[in-house]
């Protein structure tokens, strides 16, 4: 078991690497130089070859990346080229803004999507059912950047309740206590709204297939046979059951958490990874783009592996086919 | 076919996606004027739906903020959208068929390579490498079909790889095998037929998830480019005009969560109608 464990460490090690060295390559063999960026038009050719042995971008390719791999595998991941912050910080406040985002609505869609999808497989087939699955479908059918402008249109043009853009308001200095926590949760509420509404019905569409798959199953037919109340087939017996699908697609959406909203953080203006990575990759700053993708890449394949853990917890079945414990 | 259209799912994707189809083939028929055109910006921008401008021409969704006609953009966009939405996702299907089918039927060596590469190409995250690739080369339509084709055949080679991999195994391959049909024509006229069932299905979906995708890459700018109308940057620039002409930015939107809302019902329909089980 630890040995096969250990090998897709190994693999998740190398599809990490894979992917790191495809975006160094492609990102310095594409046309753009942040050179341009950093000096503008008006700089002479002793000042752009200045700079750029100052960056170290005069260097033949591989020894960049070997310098840039090594570094980053320690700790450091260099200073940003466009705004001269030091990489880890410019991420760091990212990704609390964007994990805090799409952290809530990962567990408010899932809730919510628990609820609709077992509610939906119970009545299946009735008028709610039909009902609820019209409304889900057209919600996940939306794009984010979309549904966004269209809640602005309602709560802050139309019905001037929420703010549209940023996380905290002009005074937010000068707020306090529970003032600050108001300010906060106001410019919360419509990006979260947008994300949760799509995540709701995504979730719910995939509970109400996992539910009705197990509902079909002997094991619930036996349950209702031995009298069990119909409410309580579908709570202990069937849901659980179906937990199985529904943690292992929570496990896969933890790149979400890092990169997961980029359109949305566009309309709203929201300072996130989303933000960061667009901006770095116009700009062409090397350092910030390479930490970024090593990230989403590390999580992806760590997501995967909890996919699995989490999997074999929620359902002890799996333990045998699976290298997780 | 009968059995598609008895299909409610089926037949509501159907009629939507014919209808848009139609329109954007018959675009000049259904429209008046020219989608990119700007005329007298002054006298004919922000003027509400079904209403006329004052040179009396009449627009049932109105104008944006350089007088040109909304309808007439939209239908001139469904061109763009749906053909960059079907391209993209024929550019997938045919990467992913050719590995899922290849990996699928020859084993050893080229078969592992081809797995761990779509395995490797599966752990990008796609929006991150969409991102990348967009950005770094001048913004074009041609350029967000082919990024949005190289990033979505994962799921299709997957597909492609079980199906082919169970057929190998099933008597009338055998059968071909037995009377000295070549490997390539095993492959193409007798397993790869039979397998298309789930890969119809996943392209149904794929060309919704297409659509959202190249509106969400314009939406950054990232996309096709103004003028040329798509329902991406026309959603994008109808949100700088919010508060004017809310209208702008609504018509696109509409239009593609109806698409996507009639790719995913066909898709459906497709798999309950085309679904083996049940035929056979």
């Amino acid at each position: 078991m630890l040995a096969r464990f250990g090998h897709r460490l190994l693999a998740g090690l190398a599809v990490v690497i894979g992917v790191v060295t495809l975006t160094f390559f492609l990102l310095h063999l594409a046309p753009g130089d942040p050179i341009d960026i950093i000096l503008g038009p008006a700089a002479t050719v002793q000042q752009r070859a200045a700079q750029r042995t100052a960056l170290g971008l005069d260097r033949p390719l591989p020894a960049q990346f070997a310098s840039w791999l090594s570094r980053f595998a320690r700790g450091d991941w260099g200073n940003s080229i466009a705004k001269g912050r030091p990489v880890r910080a410019l991420l760091g406040n990212a990704w609390r803004q964007t994990a805090w985002l799409v952290g809530l609505s990962l567990l408010l869609s899932y809730l919510t999507g628990l609820a609709i999808g077992a509610l939906q497989a119970a009545r299946s087939g009735s008028r709610l059912d039909t009902l609820l699955s019209v409304s889900t479908v057209t919600l996940f059918a939306m794009p984010g950047y979309w549904l966004g402008l269209m809640l602005v249109l309602a709560f802050t043009y139309w019905a001037r309740l929420l703010p549209a853009f940023g996380t905290a308001g002009f005074d937010s200095d000068y707020l306090h206590g529970a003032s600050w926590l108001i300010d906060r949760l106001r410019h919360l509420a419509l990006p979260l709204a947008t994300l949760t509404l799509i995540g709701i019905g995504g979730a719910t569409r995939f509970v109400r297939g996992a539910m009705l798959e197990t509902l079909s199953q002997p094991f619930i037919t036996t349950a209702r046979a031995k009298g069990v109340p119909p409410g309580r087939v579908v709570t202990h017996h069937a849901l659980r059951n179906a937990l199985t699908p529904v943690v292992t697609l929570l496990g896969l959406s933890l790149p979400a958490l890092f990169s997961g909203a980029v359109f949305v953080e566009a309309v709203f203006a929201w300072p996130g990874v989303g933000r960061v990575l667009v901006e770095a990759v116009r700009a062409r700053d090397y350092p910030v783009v390479m930490a970024a993708t090593a990230i989403s890449a590390v999580l992806v394949v760590a997501g995967n592996m909890i996919a699995d853990v989490l999997a074999a917890w929620v359902d002890p079945r799996v333990r045998y086919g699976s290298a997780t414990s | 076919m009968t059995r598609l259209l008895r299909d409610r799912r089926g037949a509501f994707g159907f009629l939507v996606l014919l209808v848009v189809v139609v329109c954007a083939i018959a675009a000049p028929l259904v429209t008046h004027g020219d989608p990119v055109a700007q005329h007298d910006i002054v006298a004919t921008r922000f003027i509400p739906p079904l209403s006329s401008d004052a040179h009396g021409v009449f627009h049932p969704l109105g104008t944006d903020r350089f007088g040109r006609d909304v309808w007439t953009r939209l239908v001139y966009g469904a061109r763009i959208s749906m053909g960059v939405g079907v391209l993209a996702v024929l550019i997938s299907l045919a990467i992913g068929v050719v590995v899922g089918g290849v990996a699928g039927y020859w084993r050893g060596p080229l078969s592992v390579t081809l797995l761990g590469l779509t395995d490797f190409a599966l752990a990008v995250p796609r929006v991150v490498l969409l991102l990348l690739l967009a950005a770094l080369w001048q913004p074009s339509t041609a350029l967000v079909v082919t990024v949005l084709g190289l990033t979505g055949w994962m799921g299709i080679a997957r597909l492609v790889h079980g199906e082919v991999r169970s057929l190998a195994a099933r008597p009338f391959v055998e059968g071909a095998v037995a009377v000295g049909a070549r490997r390539l024509r095993i492959l193409t006229r007798h397993i790869l037929p039979n397998a298309l069932t789930p890969v119809i299905v996943a392209a149904a979906l794929g060309v919704g998830n297409a659509i959202i995708l190249e509106g969400g890459l314009s939406y950054l700018g990232l996309g096709v480019q103004a003028p040329t109308p798509s329902w991406g940057n026309m959603i994008a620039s109808g949100g700088d005009t919010l508060v004017n002409a809310p209208w702008v930015a609504t018509a696109p939107g509409v239009a593609l969560v109806l698409v996507v809302i009639a790719c995913t019902q066909l898709g459906d329909a497709l798999r309950d109608v085309l679904d083996p089980g049940v035929r056979r």
